[in-house]
């Protein structure tokens, strides 16, 4: 088992997500994480999508994705050269007493503090699942209240 | 040319080759029904939208050929949604078109108004709302585009009243279709293909498991050549009946879970097996990971989807059945008449040890098996058998030997109580020159009754063989073996008198009790050309379907027919 990153390339349409995650519902795959978002063609949005499982759970979803008539390529980023990110907002708890502390990790992490509250900060961070989960790590010693992600977003490399 | 919405429905019907519809009038397609009144087009008019969608199924699987229904909004949509469901899971050829509120009511709860695009999306192989009248033919054109290539399946077309009322400039879109995301298969791999014909020339003991894409691809001429140039046993799924001659000496019959024993004993003996447009379906396989336990696997498919789906396949070969049995024949060297006498035998001994076979009645009660071979005997497998579902089914199944392709009707997949009668009428009405018969139960055919006025109106000589057990069955059979004999709410003794209601429709009923007058019955049913005639065959109450695998059990494994 193994989690994987496929970049689903579909008609922007209405309804084009929804038969995606129907999918995954009724085959019982589950989704770790979905970001869907337009492309440089107004008529093609991106969907990328993780999902955890063996070599021919992923190949049955890549199949039965690609009989949905609104999905037009789908690529495994999982060991291909690709570039990936997610954008994650933390609200952690700093009172006075910590404050610099996490603003020291803050830099060190290249994130930015967003808001600024009497016991609270909001710090906003982006990069690969690696330094996501180094920074949540981090902070979580302070306390961290909330947390939201975007899901990841990815891209391969060079000309392809 | 200035047309309504309505009308140029109608012209990319015509486009299509449509000159039959099944359908049901409400509000929301009054105006396509305005249209109708003045089209060529055959309206059927059906009791309820679930029938006329199994007649469009009916009419698909009987001809080969797109099958269409209409129904409009709300309830005459979420009506069709069992026949939907029944077409997607034996991939058949669709496309029904649904009425729907007008586009500025859509999302407000109006009256009517249902959401039969997000109802029918896992049941569908694509659906469509139309949202602009400009749309409209491309929309269509896609729509049958769709359902009939690659794996054939049902499509929605959703249509708002003001979609259909409004009038544009019309030109026929005569370009081809393009769509990014949906490409027809072409050709196959043929390295695979010399693969897959190394390993056929190679085996000893092989065996052929076609199901229903040899039927959906036409392909059963192909099928019969593989299968004679190598001498091959032929086992069917209850999807690929009649895809394969049943009285030839290669034919093992179907398989599975109310397979006979000689197929499913050479499932379990083959060294090679031949899986042609099918899917491992758990009712052929049993307990999976007995099934074909000495095989290497050759699976041909249009679906990508369904190989190595549940099981691990050593020769996938991705392409039209029709062509690549084709490409496979074409290579393949006929074999030395000697060379599979052991495999032959082996299977000859089966056969004679196992035929299929039933006991005797009590006190000259009808055998339901035996009104089978009657309606057999009678035929000569020339005419198209549907089913119902049940015990009925795997009789109609077991006891009558299909000759042709397109000539067993039944819902495989989904296991429809109340489509056969339905889809006899389509059938009927597609085939007017053969004979139709529907295997039905006393339960099933309880479903859709309603429909002997359609068959009446249309003046169809359907005959319903009615295999009256007064029970559910299959279901009581079920709870004979597995629950104790508890025979939880499946007796069905409570029913209606048969030969009345269909006196009532206008249709001929006919109540036969006693052996000796099954063939006369069904020899004077024969000869009726201008009605329905409901044959209510009073048959033993608690005769079993067998062998039987059980459920989850290995196919090695069969309870009774020994
Ligand atoms: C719509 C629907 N409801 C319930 C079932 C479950 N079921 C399968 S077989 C069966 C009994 C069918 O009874 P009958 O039509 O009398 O056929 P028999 O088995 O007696 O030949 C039932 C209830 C079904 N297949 N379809
Ligand atoms: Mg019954």
């Amino acid at each position: 088992m193994k989690k994987h990153t496929l970049a689903v390339t579909v008609e922007n349409r209405p309804g084009v997500l929804t038969r995606v995650t129907t999918m995954f519902r009724r085959r019982g795959y589950n989704i770790e994480s979905l970001a869907v978002g337009a492309t440089e063609n107004p008529a093609i949005s991106r969907i990328t999508i993780e999902v955890t499982g063996d070599d021919r759970i992923i190949e049955q979803v890549t199949k039965q994705l690609y009989k949905l008539i609104e999905v037009i390529k789908i690529n495994d980023l999982t060991d291909a050269r690709s570039v990936d990110r997610e954008l994650v907002l933390i609200k952690v708890k700093a009172d006075n007493s910590v404050r610099a502390e996490i603003v020291q990790i803050v830099d060190i992490f290249r994130a930015r503090i967003v808001d600024i509250g009497r016991d609270s900060l909001i710090i906003e961070v982006t990069g690969d699942s690696r330094k996501i989960e180094a920074i949540e790590d981090s902070l979580r010693a302070f306390g961290i209240i909330e947390m939201v992600r975007t899901g990841k977003i990815a891209m391969i490399r060079g000309g392809k | 040319m200035k047309l309504k919405g309505a009308e140029i429905l109608l012209q990319c019907l015509q486009k299509e080759g449509v000159d039959t519809v099944f359908g049901y009038p409400g509000g929301a397609v009054l105006p396509i029904y305005d249209a109708l009144y003045k089209s060529e087009i055959r309206h059927i008019l059906s009791r309820h939208e679930q029938g006329a969608a199994h007649a469009a199924d009916g009419y698909a699987r009987a001809t080969g050929r797109v099958g269409v229904c209409i129904a409009t909004s709300g309830p005459g949509a979420t009506n069709l949604v069992t026949g939907i469901a029944t077409a997607y899971m034996d991939s058949i050829p669709l496309v029904c078109f649904t009425g729907q509120v007008g586009t500025s009511l859509i999302g407000r709860d109006a009256f009517q108004e249902a959401d039969i695009t997000g109802i029918t999306l896992p049941i569908t192989k694509h659906n469509y709302l139309v949202e602009k009248t400009e749309d409209l033919a491309r929309i269509v054109k896609e729509a049958f585009y769709i359902a009939r290539t690659n794996r054939p399946g049902p499509v929605v077309v959703d249509l708002p009243k003001d979609v259909m009322e409004k009038e544009i400039d019309f030109e026929y879109p005569e370009e081809a279709i393009n769509i990014r995301g949906y490409r027809v298969v072409k050709g196959y791999n043929s390295n695979q293909v010399i693969t897959a014909v190394d390993y056929i020339q190679k085996a000893r003991r092989p065996v052929i498991y076609a199901g229903g894409g040899v039927i959906s691809s036409n392909a059963a001429e192909e099928l019969r050549e593989l299968a004679e140039k190598r001498k091959i046993p032929v086992t069917t799924t209850l999807m690929g009946m009649g895809g394969f001659l049943g009285n030839s000496y290669l034919s093992l019959g179907m398989l599975g879970m109310h397979g006979t024993r000689y197929a499913n004993y050479a499932i379990g003996e083959c060294d090679l097996l031949i899986a042609v447009g099918v899917r491992f379906d758990d009712r052929v396989t049993g307990k999976i990971d007995t099934f074909a336990p000495h095989a290497r696997v050759i699976h041909i498919d249009i679906d990508a989807a369904e190989i190595g789906k549940n099981v691990e396949v050593e020769v996938p070969i991705v392409g039209q059945v029709k062509e690549v049995l084709a490409a496979i024949n074409q290579r393949l060297e006929a074999i030395e008449s000697e060379e599979l006498n052991e495999w032959h035998e082996t299977i000859h001994r089966w056969k004679e040890e196992y035929p299929l076979r039933y006991g005797d009645s009590s006190e000259g009660r009808i055998m339901p098996q035996h009104v089978i071979e009657e309606v057999y005997s009678l035929t000569q497998g020339e005419a198209i058998i549907c089913t119902e579902v049940g015990q009925n089914q795997m009789w109609a199944a077991q006891y009558y030997h299909y000759k042709h392709p397109r000539s067993f009707l039944s819902s495989g997949g989904l296991g429809t109580m109340g489509y056969g009668f339905p889809a006899a009428i389509g059938a009927k009405i597609a085939c007017p020159d053969l004979p139709v018969v529907d295997i039905a139960g006393d339960g099933s055919i309880q479903m859709n009754i309603q429909e002997l006025g359609t068959a009446v109106q249309y003046r169809l000589p359907i005959i319903i063989c009615i295999l009256n057990n007064h029970f559910l069955g299959m279901v009581r059979q079920w709870q004979g073996l597995f629950y104790g004999g508890r025979y939880s709410y499946t007796d069905m003794s409570h029913q209606p008198d048969f030969v009345k209601i269909a006196e009532a429709y206008g249709a001929i009923g006919r109540r036969i009790k006693e052996a000796s007058q099954v063939r006369e019955a069904l020899e004077e049913a024969l000869k009726v050309k201008d009605r329905p005639v409901v044959l209510d065959f009073w048959v033993e109450r608690e005769a079993d379907v067998y062998p039987m695998v059980p459920p989850g059990g290995s196919l090695m494994n069969m309870l009774g027919g020994d």
